[in-house]
C-alpha cells in the first residue's frame, strides 16, 4: 500500500507550531515556578503548622497524586465555569485553567519530594548547626534547605520534565499549546501522521533541552553532589 | 444517551466504565511488563550496542508525552497495515509507555543488588545466567516491588488519556456525562473519587512495601 | 608442582600502582599468611589469584590454570579455588543449606539430594549441622562466616583464599572461625590468608609474607619471621600490631 509522507503541508505552518511550542514552554515554566513556590509554602505549613493544617496539606497531596491530571483539569475548567458566587463568574479560559491545574498538580508532587529531602537531614545536623552558634534561620538555610534541595534535585528535575510532557493533556480543553496546535493543523491538513511526528520530535527536543538546563542548574547551584559515585560497573566481576 | 440530571443512571454508567480502565491497565502491565523486562536485560547487557540501543529506546519514550505515543499508534499503525481497534491501539500505546519506565525501575533494582553478591556468586564458578537466575534476580525482585507498584498508579491515571480516541473508559464517559448533565463538580468529583479509590490503596501498598524493604536491611 | 605460582605481577588502579612486581610460590598443603598495612596490596594480590582483579603484567598460575580474564576459563579456575570474604557475602534469600548446595548442583551437575548431603557434610565440618535450614539473617557473624567457609569447601577446592575473614567480627566470634581454619590447615588444605591475627599466623601458618608498598618486603617461616623481623618496616608493623 503506497503512501507518501507530505511534511510540507505541516511544516508550512511553522509560525503556528512555534506559537504552540511557546505556550508549552510558558505553561511549563509557569507551573514549575509557581508549583515549586506553592510546594515550599505547603511544606513549611506542614512542618510548622497545627495538626489540622498538616492534615489538610497531606490530604491535598494524596488527592492530587492519586487522581489523573485530566480529571483535575476538567474539574477546574468545567467546574469553575459553573460557579457564580454573588453573580461573579469565575470562569477561566483554557490557558489560565491549564496553568492552574498544572501548578496544583506539580505542587503536590513537589511537596512529597521536598519532604523526603528534609526528612533525610538528620536532626543531629540541625543540632550541630545550632551548636556552632548559627542562628535558626542560618541553620535552616545552610544545613537543612540547601542540602535537601541538592539531594532531591534529580527527583525534582524528573517531575519538572514530567509536567512539561503532561502539558499535552491541556489540549483536551483546547489550550493551544503544542498538542492543541497540532490537533488543529491535523484537522486542517488531513496529514495526521506527519503532524504528530513533528509534534513528537519537538517534545523530545524540549525534554532534552529542559533536562540539560536542569542538570546545568544543578551543577552550578550544588557543585558538591556527594554520594552519587556509582561503582556498580566496576564491582561486577566476570 | 438521554439524561439531563445526574442521577443513578449516570453514576452507574461511570462505574461500569471502570472495567475498561482496569482492562487497559492490565494489558499495559502484562505487555509493558514483558517488553520492559526485555529492555531492562538489554540495558544490562555486556554488549555495548544492545545496551545503547535499549537506552535510546527508553530515553525516547521517556521524553515524549503519552498522548503522542497514542497518536503514533492510532495514526501510524494503519499506515503500516495494522488496522487495530481503538482498544488495542490504546493498549499498545500504554504498553510501550509502561515498558520504558518498567525497564528503568527494574534495571535500577538489579543494580541495587550489592556488588559483593556478584563477586561471591562468580567466585563459586556460576555462569552469568545462573548468577542472574539464582542470586541476583531474586534479590532484585524484592527491591523492584515498591517502585513497580508505585508506577502502577501512574499507569491507571494515564489510561485517562486514551479517552481521546473515543474509548469509553472512565475519563471519556465522564466527559460524555458532563456534556449531557452539565454537573461538572458532581461528575468529575465522582470520577476523581473512583480513581482515588483505585490509586490510593496502590500508593499505600507501595509505601508499605518500601518500608518493609528497608526494615529488613538491618545489617 | 606448586599450587600457586605468581610471576612478577603488576597491577594498577588507574594511575596508582598497587602491585609492583610480585612473585610467589605456594606448595600443596602450605599455609601462607599475607600480612601488611592497608594499601600494601595484600588483598589485591589475593583477589588476583581467583581473577576478581585483573592485572596488567606478569603471570599467575593456580592449580594448573592460567589466570586470564576469560569467562569460561575463570569459571574452570574457580571450581578449584575457594574464597571467603570479610563480609561473608552469603545469599540472603537462600537458606544455609541452599547457599552451600547451589554451586555444586549448578556447576558440577550434582543432583539435589546428593548436594544436600554434601552440604550436611561440610556443615558438620564447621560445626553448624543444626543450622542447615536457617536463613543467614538469623545467624551471628561468626556463624555466617563459618557457613561461608563451608560453602567454599563444598566445591572441594585445591586452594582456599581468606580475605581478612575475621576483621568484621567481634572478638568472641573470631575464635570459632579461627578454630575452623586451624582444623582445615591440619587436614592439609592449601591456604592463603590475608589476616591481622598475628597469633594465628604464628601458630598455624607455615609461611609469612609481609607486603609493603606493593612488593613482598620480607618472607620466611612463620615463627621465625614474626619472632625476629629483619626489616625495619616489618619491625614497625609488628610493633604497632601488638595487642
Amino acid at each position: 500500500m503506497p503512501f507518501q509522507f507530505q511534511f510540507g503541508a505541516v511544516l508550512n505552518r511553522w509560525p503556528f507550531i512555534l506559537e504552540g511550542v511557546g505556550l508549552t514552554i510558558g505553561l511549563s515554566l509557569g507551573a514549575i515556578l509557581l508549583g515549586t513556590l506553592l510546594a515550599l509554602l505547603l511544606t513549611a505549613a506542614r512542618q510548622l503548622g497545627p495538626r489540622p493544617v498538616r492534615w489538610l496539606v497531606e490530604a491535598y497531596v494524596e488527592v492530587l497524586r492519586n487522581t489523573p491530571l485530566l480529571v483535575q483539569l476538567f474539574f477546574i475548567f468545567f467546574g469553575l465555569s459553573e460557579l457564580k458566587p454573588f453573580g461573579v463568574s469565575l470562569r477561566l479560559s483554557a490557558t489560565p485553567a491549564a496553568l492552574l491545574a498544572m501548578t496544583l498538580n506539580l505542587a503536590a508532587y513537589c511537596v512529597e519530594i521536598i519532604r523526603a529531602g528534609v526528612d533525610s537531614i538528620h536532626k543531629s545536623q540541625y543540632e550541630a548547626g545550632l551548636s556552632l552558634a548559627l542562628s535558626r534561620w542560618q541553620v535552616l538555610r545552610h544545613v537543612v534547605i540547601v542540602p535537601s534541595v541538592a539531594k532531591v534535585w534529580p527527583a525534582l528535575s524528573s517531575q519538572f520534565v514530567l509536567i512539561m510532557l503532561a502539558s499535552s493533556i491541556t489540549s483536551f480543553i483546547s489550550t493551544q499549546e503544542l498538542s492543541g496546535v497540532t490537533a488543529i493543523i491535523e484537522q486542517d491538513t488531513y496529514r495526521s501522521y506527519e503532524s504528530y511526528i513533528v509534534a513528537t520530535v519537538l517534545y523530545a527536543v524540549l525534554a532534552l533541552l529542559l533536562k540539560g538546563l536542569l542538570a546545568g542548574i544543578g551543577r552550578a547551584a550544588f557543585p558538591r553532589v556527594s554520594g552519587l559515585a556509582r561503582i556498580q560497573a566496576r564491582g561486577e566481576a566476570a | 444517551m438521554m439524561m439531563t440530571s445526574f442521577g443513578a443512571d449516570a453514576v452507574w454508567l461511570l462505574v461500569r466504565s471502570v472495567r475498561w480502565t482496569l482492562l487497559l491497565t492490565g494489558i499495559a502491565l502484562v505487555m509493558g511488563g514483558l517488553l520492559g523486562a526485555v529492555m531492562a536485560l538489554l540495558r544490562l547487557s555486556t554488549n555495548r550496542w544492545l545496551r545503547q540501543g535499549a537506552a535510546g529506546y527508553i530515553g525516547l519514550i521517556q521524553s515524549i508525552p503519552v498522548l503522542m505515543i497514542l497518536f503514533q499508534s492510532y495514526y501510524g499503525l494503519p499506515l503500516a497495515g495494522f488496522d487495530l481497534p481503538p482498544l488495542l491501539a490504546a493498549g499498545v500505546s500504554l504498553s510501550i509507555y509502561a515498558s520504558a519506565y518498567f525497564a528503568e525501575i527494574w534495571r535500577g533494582a538489579v543494580e541495587a543488588v550489592p556488588h559483593q553478591q556478584w563477586e561471591a556468586s562468580a567466585s563459586l564458578a556460576l555462569t552469568r545466567a545462573h548468577q542472574y537466575r539464582y542470586v541476583i534476580l531474586p534479590q532484585a525482585l524484592r527491591q523492584a516491588l515498591p517502585p513497580t507498584v508505585g508506577f502502577l498508579v501512574q499507569l491507571v491515571k494515564n489510561t485517562s488519556i486514551v479517552s481521546v480516541v473515543g474509548l469509553a473508559e472512565l475519563a471519556r464517559t465522564a466527559q460524555l456525562v458532563n456534556n449531557a448533565t452539565i454537573q461538572p463538580f458532581k461528575v468529575f468529583g465522582l470520577v476523581a473519587l473512583i480513581y482515588f479509590l483505585i490509586c490510593f490503596p496502590l500508593s499505600r501498598l507501595s509505601r508499605v512495601l518500601e518500608r518493609r524493604l528497608h526494615a529488613g536491611r538491618a545489617r | 608442582m606448586p599450587v600457586v605460582r605468581v610471576e612478577d605481577v603488576r597491577k594498577s588502579f588507574g594511575p596508582v600502582e598497587v602491585l609492583r612486581g610480585v612473585s610467589l610460590e605456594v606448595e600443596r598443603g602450605q599455609v601462607v599468611a599475607l600480612i601488611g598495612r592497608s594499601g600494601s596490596g595484600k588483598s589485591t594480590l589475593l583477589r588476583c589469584m581467583n581473577g576478581l582483579e585483573a592485572f596488567q603484567s606478569g603471570r599467575i598460575e593456580v592449580a594448573g590454570h592460567q589466570v586470564v580474564q576469560d569467562d569460561r576459563r575463570l569459571r574452570a579456575l574457580r571450581q578449584e579455588v575457594g574464597i571467603v570474604f570479610q563480609g561473608y557475602n552469603l545469599f540472603p534469600h537462600l537458606t544455609v543449606g541452599q547457599n552451600i548446595a547451589l554451586s555444586p548442583h549448578l556447576t558440577k551437575g550434582i543432583p539435589k539430594p546428593e548436594a544436600r548431603r554434601l552440604a550436611e557434610a561440610v556443615l558438620a565440618q564447621v560445626g553448624l549441622s543444626e543450622k542447615i535450614d536457617a536463613y543467614p539473617d538469623n545467624l551471628s557473624g561468626g556463624q555466617q562466616q563459618r557457613v561461608a567457609i563451608a560453602r567454599s569447601l563444598a566445591m572441594q577446592p585445591k586452594l582456599m583464599l581468606f580475605d581478612e575473614v575475621t576483621s568484621a567480627l567481634d572478638p568472641e566470634l573470631t575464635a570459632e572461625v579461627l578454630a575452623v581454619m586451624e582444623q582445615l590447615a591440619r587436614d592439609g588444605m592449601t591456604m592463603i590468608l590475608v589476616t591481622h591475627e598475628m597469633n594465628f599466623a604464628r601458630n598455624v601458618a607455615d609461611t609469612v609474607v609481609f607486603m609493603h608498598q606493593g612488593t613482598i618486603w620480607e618472607t620466611g617461616a612463620a615463627r621465625e619471621v614474626l619472632a625476629a623481623p629483619q626489616t625495619p618496616e616489618l619491625q614497625g608493623f609488628l610493633g604497632s600490631s601488638l595487642k
